[in-house]
This record gives C-alpha cells, sequence and structure tokens, in this order.
C-alpha cells in the first residue's frame, strides 16, 4: 500500500509527536519502506484462523474485588515536573 | 580470577579465600579501567555495591550458602531500580528514579547478588546495535568499531569484557540473543511469562521477556532460577513454580533429538556464520544427540508479523510518556497540545518514533483489519507450525544471527536492513518460546551463535543442551583481546 504524506501527519496527531517539517519526506519513506517489509504477511491465507494475543492461549486472571493498591502520592509526585496541592499541573485547557 | 565460574567464586567466598567485597571491589576496577572503551554502563553504582557486598559478606559469615550471594552482577538499564536512574536508555527517563524494584530486582537482591550498575540499551529496546541509546553508542569488545548487538547490547558486552559474572537482559524479538551470537556469551530468553514483568518497562507487553546473559549455561541457569518464578503483580506471569535448571544440567543428551531449521541456513546466512554452526551441531551429534531437518516455511514471516505486533504494542505502551506524571517535559508548553507533542518529539529518539508511527499507523481506522488482526493470525500460524515440530523433536537448533557483529553506522540509514539482524530469532518470541544462544567457533576472529529453541517451559533441556555442549568444547571460553 503506498502512503502519502498526509497519512504520516495524521499518525504524528493521533501519537502526538511533533514532526520536524523539513523530515517529514524521511519519516515517509522509512513508513513506506517498513510497511512494504510487513505486507509479506498477506502472501499467508489466514481465512478461519482466531488473532493470537497470548503465545500460551493464557487470559486474564481475576482477583477478589477488593482494594489492594495504597495511596503512594507522596512517593510518585516528586517525580514530575510540575505539582500543586497533591494534583499534576499541565497548561490551562479550558479560558 | 575472572575466567571463574559463578560456582567456584562462590566456593572461594564461603572458604573466606577472598571476601565478596574485595570481588566487587575488583570488577569495579576492570569497569573503570575498561568501560570507558565500551561504554556497556549508563550508571555505575558503587556505594551502593560495597554496602551490598558488606551485607553478603555478612551473611556468608553467618553460614549462608546461596549460590549467588556476593556474586557481582549488573541490570539493563530497563528494570527499575530504587533510589538509581532507570533511564531506558532514552532522553524520556533520563530523569527518572523508580519509587519500586522490579520483580527481577527484588528477586537478586534477595538471593545476596551484587548490583554493580545499570547497563546501556537500545532506547526502549527498540534496536539491534545499541546504537539508539540517548547515552552514545556501546563498543564491542571483540573489535571496538563493531556493534554489540541490540538492545541487550550493554548487558552483553559488559559479560563478553569481563565487567559482570552475568547480567539481566530482556528479549522482545531477539534482544538478549542477538547481542549473545554477536559478543561470544551465551544468552537465554525463557519463556513467556517465566519472568515477571513487573518493574520492566514495557516495549511490546505479548512479546517482551525478561532474561539472563552470562559466560556459560551453568551461570545462567543459575541466575534464570533466582529470577523466574510466578509474580501475582504481572497479569501474564505463568502460574508455574521457578524450575529447577541446576540439579539435571549435568546429564547427557545421548538420544535427544534436535530439529535443525533448513529455512535458517537460507541466502541471507553468512558461509562462515554457516560453517561455525554446523561445527556446533556436529559436536551436538557426537555427544548423543540425533539431528533431524526440519523445516518450518512460515517462519519466515516472523520479521513482518514482529514489526506489526511490536510496534502496535509500543505505540500504546509508549502512550504514557506524555511529560506529565514522570520523565521528561518540554519546556514552555503554550497549551496541552503543544506539551505533548514537543515533549514526545524532544523526548523520544528516531528508532522509537519510527516504531510509534508505524504502530499507531497499522492501529489506525480502516488499516487495523489489513495490518494488525491479519499479524495476529498470522501469529497464530508461526506458532502452531512451532507445535507441530515439537510433537516429534525435542528440540529446536539453528543460527542466532545471518551475520557476526556488523560495523557501526552500517544500517544507519536503512532500518528495514537492521531488523533483518533478527530474522532468525522473532519467531520464537511470537510463539512464547524459550531460546538460547551459545557461543559457536569463531568466524574471522568475531563470534558466532548456535540458537536452540526449546518447547514451552523446557529452559531445562536448552540449558544442559548448552552445558553439555560448553563441557566438550570451548568456544564459549575465547575472549576478546581487550581482556
Amino acid at each position: 500500500m503506498t502512503i502519502s504524506l498526509s497519512d504520516v501527519e495524521q499518525a504524528a496527531h493521533l501519537a502526538r509527536i511533533g514532526l520536524d517539517p523539513a523530515q517529514l519526506d524521511h519519516h515517509l519513506a522509512d513508513l513506506q519502506q517498513i510497511l512494504t517489509l510487513v505486507e509479506q504477511i498477506n502472501a499467508v491465507d489466514t481465512d478461519g484462523i482466531e488473532p493470537l494475543s497470548n503465545p500460551l492461549d493464557a487470559v486474564q486472571r481475576m482477583r477478589d474485588d477488593q482494594v489492594t493498591e495504597t495511596n503512594q502520592r507522596d512517593q510518585f509526585q516528586p517525580l514530575s515536573a510540575a505539582t500543586e496541592d497533591a494534583h499534576y499541573l499541565v497548561p490551562r485547557v479550558i479560558e | 580470577m575472572i575466567e571463574q565460574s559463578i560456582n567456584v567464586l562462590a566456593a572461594g567466598l564461603r572458604r573466606r579465600e577472598f571476601s565478596s567485597v574485595e570481588l566487587v571491589k575488583h570488577y569495579l576496577q576492570r569497569i573503570s579501567a575498561l568501560d570507558p572503551q565500551l561504554h556497556s554502563f549508563i550508571t555505575v553504582t558503587e556505594s551502593n555495591a560495597l554496602a551490598a557486598a558488606e551485607q553478603a559478606d555478612q551473611r556468608i559469615a553467618q553460614g549462608d550458602e546461596s549460590p549467588l550471594l556476593g556474586i557481582p552482577i549488573a541490570h539493563k538499564d530497563i528494570f527499575c531500580t530504587t533510589g538509581v536512574r532507570t533511564s531506558c536508555g532514552s532522553r524520556m527517563l533520563d530523569n527518572f528514579v523508580a519509587p519500586y524494584n522490579a520483580t527481577v530486582v527484588e528477586k537478586l537482591n534477595a538471593a545476596g547478588a551484587v548490583s554493580l550498575g545499570k547497563l546501556s540499551m537500545d532506547e526502549f529496546a527498540m534496536g539491534s546495535s545499541n546504537e539508539n541509546s540517548y547515552y552514545g553508542p556501546v563498543a564491542n569488545p571483540w573489535d571496538l568499531e563493531r556493534v554489540p548487538g541490540g538492545s541487550s547490547g550493554g548487558s552483553a558486552a559488559a559479560v563478553a569484557a569481563r565487567l559482570a559474572l552475568a547480567t539481566t537482559g530482556t528479549d522482545t524479538g531477539g534482544s538478549i540473543r542477538q547481542p549473545a551470537a554477536f559478543c561470544g556469551v551465551t544468552g537465554i530468553k525463557p519463556t513467556y511469562g517465566r519472568v515477571s514483568r513487573y518493574g520492566m518497562v514495557a516495549f511490546s507487553s505479548s512479546l517482551d521477556q525478561g532474561g539472563v546473559f552470562a559466560r556459560s549455561a551453568e551461570d545462567a541457569a543459575l541466575m534464570l532460577q533466582t529470577m523466574s518464578g510466578f509474580d501475582d503483580r504481572d497479569s501474564t506471569s505463568l502460574n508455574e513454580p521457578a524450575p529447577d535448571l541446576v540439579s539435571g544440567i549435568g546429564e547427557s543428551i545421548a538420544g535427544l533429538r534436535i530439529g535443525v531449521i533448513r529455512d535458517h541456513f537460507d541466502q541471507g546466512l553468512d558461509p562462515q556464520v554457516a560453517t561455525s554452526v554446523q561445527t556446533a551441531l556436529a559436536e551436538l551429534e557426537k555427544l548423543g544427540a540425533e539431528l533431524v531437518d526440519i523445516e518450518l516455511p512460515l517462519s519466515k514471516l516472523a520479521v513482518p508479523a514482529y514489526y506489526v505486533i511490536a510496534s502496535a504494542e509500543a505505540s500504546s505502551n509508549l502512550a504514557r510518556y506524555d511529560g506529565v506524571r514522570y520523565g521528561y517535559r518540554a519546556e514552555d508548553p503554550v497549551d496541552l497540545e503543544d506539551m505533548y507533542k514537543r515533549t514526545r518529539a524532544e523526548g523520544f529518539g528516531t528508532e522509537v518514533k519510527r516504531r510509534i508511527l508505524t504502530g499507531t499507523y497499522v492501529l489506525s481506522a480502516g488499516y487495523y483489519d489489513a495490518y494488525y488482526l491479519k499479524a495476529q493470525k498470522v501469529r497464530r500460524l508461526i506458532r502452531d507450525e512451532f507445535v507441530d515440530a515439537f510433537k516429534n523433536i525435542d528440540l529446536l537448533a539453528g543460527p542466532t544471527t545471518p551475520t557476526t557483529a556488523f560495523t557501526a553506522g552500517a544500517h544507519a540509514d536503512d532500518p528495514v536492513a537492521m531488523y533483518l539482524s533478527d530474522v532468525y530469532t522473532t519467531a520464537v518470541n511470537l510463539a512464547g518460546l524459550p531460546g538460547i544462544s551459545v557461543p559457536a567457533p569463531l568466524a574471522d576472529g568475531l563470534p558466532t551463535g548456535l540458537q536452540l529453541i526449546g518447547n514451552f517451559l523446557q529452559e531445562d533441556r536448552l540449558l544442559r543442551c548448552a552445558h553439555q555442549l560448553q563441557q566438550a568444547t570451548d568456544w564459549h571460553q575465547l575472549k576478546p583481546d581487550l581482556v
């Protein structure tokens, strides 16, 4: 499949990665080359085959519905670039 | 002293021939002397190591005979360590000091192993050359102009240069076995779920698996046995007891049926590497193993399927690096979207962005079925091909890598050429099977690796086969001139 610059820009926007406009052609070429590689999987017929997400066919374990996590805010918040009164600070989103 | 096995050194510690503090100081001196040429460590934790060695000496004095007690090791910088930065080779986590230890770290700490520090790696474990580390490339101890492999390049180089007895690593598509082959050491990736992923920074959660580098299968068995076992904190941890990998390691491999994967001796394989691997296979035959040719035609689709699944999972896992709660945050954002976009533009390196973009694309509306679901279906076919093969044979064998270590910069402008360095290893991750790379004879002065692949949960058989080979040959004892 051939992809376009707008596909690359859309993926970058969805992934919230700012791309240098001067590098866009480079990213497009890389992505095109990778997609050409991965499209080799189309050579095999997978009709009726179930997708495999865990190689041992394991299913998610369930546990009792009890609180197990403790409050570790004092350990976690110092890792942030900006906190105040136990909140994480980000740029204003509502004017 | 540096050529001795863990068992021999542990016996020396117990007999008080030397102390753990002396042993650890010796290794710290080696790191100071040699690592400026290799850059295998991102962080050396000298004072922590000496304190841990003192504690180990006290436990030894009290009669504790734990096999790893007082033994110097080091961790790939992907395993979280309280009080010591866990960078994952990324600018994004350059300032990140985890508030908890990974289960692997806890288990090795409890066993009394002494960590010397944190080892370099490709950023977020994405790479096959260790050229993608924010902290600079790692050199191969056998030839400083060449790469050590990746992503666990620092872990492999450090063991090869005798800067630690054993090291931890992770393997998502070959990141333990490929650098082990390039650096001439033994590297094992166990069955998916054997080693807890708790506190191991996530790349591709259905493929990531922790494992070990050591100079011998015997040393690797001691480490892996200690690291393995069920962990409630990892949702995909196997509910199996930690295996006994040590007591049966000396048993004969006579009668073992080994399937030689013909598809891995294809046109892409360097003829000299082929010769080395054939020599190792012939040695297994001399030890009584029966070699059987086997075809795994679907395994050639492993790299394409892998780059869909791994990139998709990476794009999801790495969404957490948004500059809000931890890690790098861009300066002076004008709004929230600008903060996200610049944080991730400035915090991630080229290869990580490439994988996130690939993963985002294959998961996006309109492409999900054609790429992601299709790759998961191919994954099932690849897994089932292995399951069928193991109905008739005990182990699979072939080369670990198509070439010896390549020159730094060789694949700088060609991501797909780099991806093909893992052409013989990725299928094993897709199938969740255990795999090991064992040194085979040198090719043109550079290490090569024999890959052995086991059925689910059969790490003991892999290690026994590797150990028997190492009892009969000295390829694993060859060392670079640097040492």
